[in-house]
């Protein structure tokens, strides 16, 4: 698949932004006023950001209010509702927090579940899909989750959580590339079931129907970048992963050392997982690109 | 063209109305490409644009496209040494009965008609997202670059029922214009149709059957040609010269020009 820097930047951002949210609505940490302000601030900019940045990659921006209309069947539509309606839940939450110096903390649980069924309802939209058997896997939803806490986790400055579910977000990426590289060969599609002609020969791509490039080969076929596939690997665990590790847990005692690396370890982690989606999306072979005699 | 509606699937519909597509007749004229582009860039929805048509990298957006194959059956005792065989594929929407890309669209812009399983975009309510073009295995859906709206067959829905038109062009523009007439339409829901006999005899297919979409349109396999030597034969007779002793002009001609140096072959 084309790695869009708008669908990149906005899974990578608002995955952040809803995770803080999550930690935020379970009273973690239970700041109010001023420091309560900052931490919606960056919520809510990562979150809304993210969301804005999605809307870059549509062919008819100003019609995008129709995406609500269809949450009986389609992802995309549930994720834009839970979207709203976990920004909105968690407004109140914040006035409550940043004004009335008050935690409501039913709302805040609502808000918490809302938001990550925000991110779970985005990882579907990708998990659904048969055509990108990479994708097509319960591993998907689970890690798009484990990231979104472990980062939410490290915004919120959850100490004693976070390296546990930066660990545990780690694994799960390990778990992901290991099934996803053998998953177009074990879906069983290949260009002798697409063209149906497998039962009576070996089958190969002669001649494509224009010998320019379409909308297919540029959506659907990305070969350029994968050849550094293994090395974009190393770098995105040991800054997504690693790196914010052995920050947070480095043995430092002033306020400001230990201030400083914690928000090194924030940049690390998300400029780690912004080369892991670039792989998501770059690694991910659909099965169109078959009938070009490509993957 | 309605809209507004849940983007959800009919349980049945009453037709089945699709193609039939002939791999053993096709011969890779493109003929279909081009009337499909023809009939479709001026008439239902937003024009197919191209971009840099006449420039140095020229792409655009067709309904319909046509790939070629090589199949290369494995050796075998009777066959020691087969022939590859060169498949011409085109493919366009199949109109597929369990269409992955209606139910993904969150906006309620594609749809599967009930009444002949037609699958539409509304091209009105369609914000461009894409989304419909992941879901279909097949690559029949393509996002035109200049009207920011999903292009796909329509089955040529504006000609199968336009009474405007003389009653036999009132098939898919590709159908009416196939050469060697490898492209059939019809009601693939009833087993009386011409099309539904036609695939019961040549044993027509469904691609990707694993993907679980219940493609409407079919693919007739090529019959085997894997005897080439064989089926040549029958023809040997015709195609000796018809006539070896020239007289006249010609066999002066051929004479003379035996008598010169340099031989004979
Ligand atoms: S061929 Fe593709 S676009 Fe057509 S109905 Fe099937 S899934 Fe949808
Ligand atoms: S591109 Fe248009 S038709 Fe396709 S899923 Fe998006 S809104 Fe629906």
């Amino acid at each position: 698949m084309h790695p869009a820097p708008s669908v990149i930047l906005f899974t990578t951002l608002s995955g952040l932004g809803f995770g803080l949210l999550f930690f935020l609505g379970l009273g973690q940490p239970a700041a109010t006023g001023t420091v309560a302000f900052v931490f919606y601030l960056i919520a809510y900019a990562l979150a809304v950001g993210g969301l804005l940045a999605s809307t870059f990659h549509l062919g008819r921006p100003e019609r995008a209010w129709r995406a609500f209309t269809q949450w009986k069947t389609s992802w995309l539509s549930r994720e834009g509702i839970c979207a709203v309606a976990a920004l909105l839940v968690m407004g109140l939450y914040a006035l409550g927090a940043v004004f009335l110096d008050s935690h409501w903390t039913l709302l805040g649980w609502l808000g918490a579940a809302l938001s990550l069924a925000t991110v779970f309802t985005t990882s579907m939209i990708y998990t659904q899909l048969k055509t990108v058997p990479r994708w097509n896997t319960a591993l998907t939803p689970v890690m798009f989750l484990s990231f979104s806490i472990a980062g939410g986790a490290l915004l919120a400055g959850a100490e004693t959580l976070a390296p546990w579910l930066l660990t545990l977000a780690g694994a799960v990426q390990l778990a992901y590339w290991a099934k996803g590289d053998g998953a177009l060969a074990a879906s069983g599609t290949d260009l002798a079931t697409a063209t149906g002609l497998g039962s009576r020969g070996t089958v190969r791509a002669f001649e494509p129907p224009h010998t320019g490039s379409n909308y297919l080969l540029r959506e659907f076929v990305h070969v350029v970048g994968r050849k550094h596939a293994q090395k974009l690997r190393v770098i995105a665990f040991a800054l997504g992963f690693v790196l914010p590790l052995l920050m947070i847990l480095a043995p430092v005692h002033g306020f400001v050392l230990k201030h400083v690396l914690a928000a090194l370890a924030v940049l690390s982690h998300m400029a780690g997982i912004a080369v892991s989606r670039w792989l998501f999306f770059a690694q991910a072979e659909h099965v169109v690109g078959l009938y070009y005699g490509k993957r | 063209m309605e809209g507004g509606q849940m983007t959800e699937l009919p349980n049945s519909t009453d037709r089945k109305m699709g193609l039939v597509i002939d791999l053993d007749t096709c011969v890779g004229c493109h003929a279909c490409v081009i009337s499909c582009k023809g009939w479709n860039t001026e008439n239902y929805g937003a024009p197919l644009s191209d971009q840099d048509p006449y420039g140095a990298d020229p792409s655009g957006t067709f309904l319909n496209r046509v790939h070629s194959y090589e199949v290369q059956p494995a050796p075998c005792e009777s066959q020691p040494d087969p022939a590859a065989q060169l498949i011409h594929f085109p493919k366009s929407c199949l109109h597929c009965e369990d269409a992955p890309c209606v139910t993904v669209c969150p906006t309620g812009a594609s749809y599967k008609r009930t009444e002949d399983g037609i699958v539409l975009v509304n091209e009105d309510h369609c914000i461009g997202c894409g989304l419909c073009a992941w879901a279909c295995p097949y690559g029949a859906r393509e996002l035109d670059l200049a009207a920011g709206v999903m292009k796909k067959c329509t089955l040529c829905v504006d000609r199968i029922y336009n009474e405007n038109l003389p009653e036999e062009d009132r098939i898919p523009s590709c159908v009416r214009t196939c050469p060697a007439g490898a492209r059939h339409f019809g009601d693939l829901g009833d087993p009386d149709s011409d099309v539904s006999k036609l695939v019961a005899e040549r044993g027509g297919i469904d691609l990707m059957p694993e993907m679980g979409t219940k493609p409407v349109n079919k693919y007739l396999p090529p019959r085997p040609k894997d005897q080439i030597e064989a089926q040549a034969a029958p023809l040997a007779p015709l195609l000796k010269p018809v006539a070896e002793d020239a007289g006249g002009f010609m066999g002066w001609l051929d004479k003379a020009l035996d008598k010169l140096p340099g031989g004979t072959n």
